[in-house]
């Protein structure tokens, strides 16, 4: 039995000490989505997003051809950490990207550190998870950056009591904790505090409390795609006629799902990081290729994570040669500026998050289709919840 | 009653014997099993990550058929007992109560077994369709407690932070899965000739009995009651050990082990198998595995598509069980050796003395 363990042990110091090899001029991106399940259309729009920035830009840098390799896990973390595992160890990839919930990137997080491969988030958004590995960086977006700022919006806007409706899992605790710490600073007052189970999750009971608590607001944070839902059941229980509005990090008036929310979501404002309106030419022509390569699907925030994960690499590639050395393009993508489709931003070199500009949205009809219309701007916006440590 | 005549008992006696001898002898396609088994640890190091799951399913199907192929209990809710053993081994190693791997199985096997035998008495009553229903909503219940038990069990994020120490002291998990395979092929390994052991016992003949019909059963006074505590226990042991397995292995553990959908693989891994002869399990959680990661990594999108029409097929064209697609081979084997020598109406010749014939 001895014998048996330890040769295998033999082989795996063997395989660590030469290191994850790539085949020569090829550079391997182990994507990791949610591409079925409930989060299944963040792992679409990223995917597409992804796609769509190699067909621009040609799958060829720095010598080296780009190639990805796509795993779905459901959103499941075990699948996540056994896939990132898989991908490592049997593909030998030299990036990780996706993760389209919290608690996948935080499986994947060791793995990242053992193995020293750049894993960049290229959806969730708890604040902690970059904390996690010196190997992770984001390109999406954090909770407190846009809570944070719906908070101060709404304390100076009029908005006294609000209910809190956040799904129970990290992010929506990270949410509902900065915000009401922003709004009750700024003289607002949080009546109720309600935790939705984050899968199937069923509004209607919630809802109901958060209507007979007659706040004037509801904030509400629910994952990317359960927005309709929350929005239909919204208006199904009256709350838009009992004159409550919706305030909250963008997740909820998605781009990707706002046309079919209806007319009764006009109005709701919302702070976010991107806004498929967004008025910059840059933006326009993203969104006109990005409806051209997807059969005229709108890209939403989770998108522009993709598309800025791929940015990242490319450039990072640019600047080692095409060396795929993981601590060489750790150190490469540290720092990195540049203009992406929602606006300037840049990965700050100390916590590995991302530094962006944070809108104020409402949503608006223009030339008859839903959109978050932009009208306030805060630059250059760092994790709070990493700034207060 | 008056008693048989003494010199057919004796000649039934030693029948009955030989049979029994003949029924622990190890036959040389499972020999062959289980070597091919023990060689994929030198001969395919790239796939040990998938190889390890195959065998945690494999364990976990396992459990299941020692009450459904054994003891005619169909249960939905098997993932209680799996995911009971996975957060016994994850809260073992996170809270360094039980640092070292092998001892902390043990713990997750016997939490897993405590709620089997608390949760049996509830599925000896009723039928079938009862029994679904009542493991069905067990397992939805843990798996309730489980998400609001947030502060113990980290909730819908999973259990983070579990450091795994090196097994028996000596070997390390490394990144490649290779201690974690070598590992957990052997803990099924030992977990399986146990199994093949207590099925081949009287209390395993007996369970048939019962299986095959409660009534009669009983008229030949042979208990349910017991029996049947007895392997839903064993078989929630299984489970427990079959999940804190997946902890130890991936260093994670979250909700998804106790999920519906975990339940549900498990009763479709053996059914692919075939139940009620061990080796199903293991075999189903081979094919269902490998289709699995091929057709995913095929069509990362609609795989659950292909896979849907893969066990349809499958069920269809297999009608029973892969398990009886080796018959050919097993006609071989037989022409090869004498081995299923006990299946012909039994011989009266003395069965030598010697071990494992004992039943």
């Amino acid at each position: 039995m001895r014998v048996k363990v330890l040769t295998p042990l033999a082989v795996a110091l063997g395989l660590m000490a030469a290191g994850p090899a790539s085949a020569q001029g090829v550079v391997k991106i182990g994507v990791i989505e949610a591409m079925t399940g409930q989060q299944q259309s963040t792992g679409v729009q990223t995917l597409a997003a992804m796609r769509l920035y190699m067909q621009q830009h040609g799958d060829t840098v720095a010598g080296k051809k780009i190639e990805l390799i796509v795993k779905d896990d459901g959103a499941v973390a075990d699948n996540a950490k056994r896939l990132a595992q898989e991908l490592i160890v049997r593909d030998k990839v030299n990036v990780l990207v996706g993760f389209a919930v919290t608690p996948t990137a935080l499986a994947v997080a060791p793995l990242a550190t053992e193995a020293k491969i750049p894993t960049i988030v290229a959806n969730a958004g708890t604040s902690i998870i970059t904390e996690r590995s010196p190997y992770l960086l984001r390109t999406s977006f954090t909770l407190p950056q846009s809570s944070v700022i719906i908070g101060e919006w709404a304390a100076k806007n009029g908005i006294k009591k609000v209910v809190t409706i956040v799904s129970d899992y990290a992010p929506g605790a990270d949410s509902e904790k900065t915000f009401t710490e922003a709004f009750t600073k700024g003289g607002g007052q949080v009546v109720e505090a309600l935790k939705v189970p984050l899968a199937a999750p069923d509004f209607a009971p919630f809802l109901q409390r958060a209507r007979d608590a007659s706040p004037d607001a509801v904030f509400v944070f629910v994952p990317s795609g359960q927005g309709a839902t929350f929005v239909k059941q919204f208006i199904e229980r009256g709350l838009d006629k009992a004159g409550i509005r919706i305030i909250g990090p963008g997740d909820v008036t998605d781009d990707d799902l706002l046309n079919g929310m209806g007319d009764q979501v006009i109005g709701t404002v919302t702070a976010h990081m991107y806004s498929a309106d967004h008025p910059s030419e840059l933006n326009k022509k993203y969104v006109e290729a990005f409806k051209k390569a997807n059969n005229g699907l709108r890209p939403n925030f989770m998108s522009v994570g993709g598309y800025d994960a791929m940015h990242l690499i490319y450039e990072a590639l640019k600047k080692t040669n095409g060396d795929t050395n993981g601590d060489k393009l750790m150190a490469a993508m540290k720092g990195m500026a540049w203009e992406s489709p929602r606006g300037p931003i840049s990965i700050d070199p100390e916590t590995r998050d991302i530094v962006q500009n944070i809108y104020i949205r409402k949503v608006e009809k223009k030339n008859g289709e839903l959109y978050n219309v932009e009208f306030a701007t805060f630059e250059a916006v760092k994790d709070p919840g990493k700034a207060k440590k | 009653m008056r008693g048989p005549d003494v010199s057919t008992s004796a000649k039934l006696a030693s029948a009955i014997s030989a049979q029994f001898t003949a029924r622990a002898r190890w036959s040389p396609l499972e020999v062959l099993f289980w070597l091919a088994a023990l060689a994929t640890i030198w001969l395919a190091p790239d796939h040990h990550l998938i190889l390890t799951e195959i065998v945690i399913w494999a364990l976990l199907a396992l459990s299941l058929d020692l009450i459904l192929g054994y003891a005619g209990i169909i249960s939905l809710g098997h993932a209680a007992f799996f995911g009971i053993g996975a957060y016994t081994a994850g809260l073992l190693a996170k809270h360094a109560l039980v640092s070292e791997p092998v001892l902390a199985l043990l713990v997750s096997g016997a939490a897993g077994a405590a709620f089997g035998f608390l949760t049996s008495f509830l599925v000896l009553r009723g039928t079938d369709l009862t029994r679904l229903m009542v493991t069905l909503g067990v397992a939805l219940l843990v798996r309730e407690i489980a998400n609001r038990a947030a502060w113990l069990t980290g909730g819908a994020d999973g259990l983070q932070g579990i450091g795994m120490e090196p097994v028996l002291g000596l070997f390390r998990f490394d990144l490649y899965g290779h201690t974690a395979y070598a590992y957990s092929l052997v803990v099924l390994f030992v977990l399986f000739v146990i199994a093949r052991r207590i099925v081949g016992s009287p209390f395993g003949l007996s369970l048939q009995a019962i299986k095959g019909n409660p009534l009669r059963a009983s008229a030949v006074g042979i208990g349910q009651t017991w029996r049947l505590v007895g392997i839903y226990t064993l078989a929630a042991a299984y489970a427990g050990v079959a999940g804190g397995l997946l902890t130890q292995t991936t260093a994670f553990t979250s909700l998804e082990s106790l999920s519906f959908d975990r339940s549900a693989d498990a009763l479709l891994v053996l059914i692919i198998g075939g139940t009620g002869h061990l080796y199903g399990g293991l075999i189903g959680a081979v094919v269902f595995r490998f289709a699995q990661d091929w057709i995913s990594a095929a069509t990362p999108q609609y795989w659950q598509f292909w896979i849907g029409l893969f066990l349809v097929l499958i069920v269809l064209v297999g009608r029973d069980r892969i398990g009886s697609w080796v018959a050919p081979v097993r006609r071989l084997a037989d022409r090869v050796s004498d081995w299923r020598a006990w299946r012909r109406p039994p011989a009266v010749e003395p069965t030598a003395p010697g071990e494992g014939g004992r039943p």
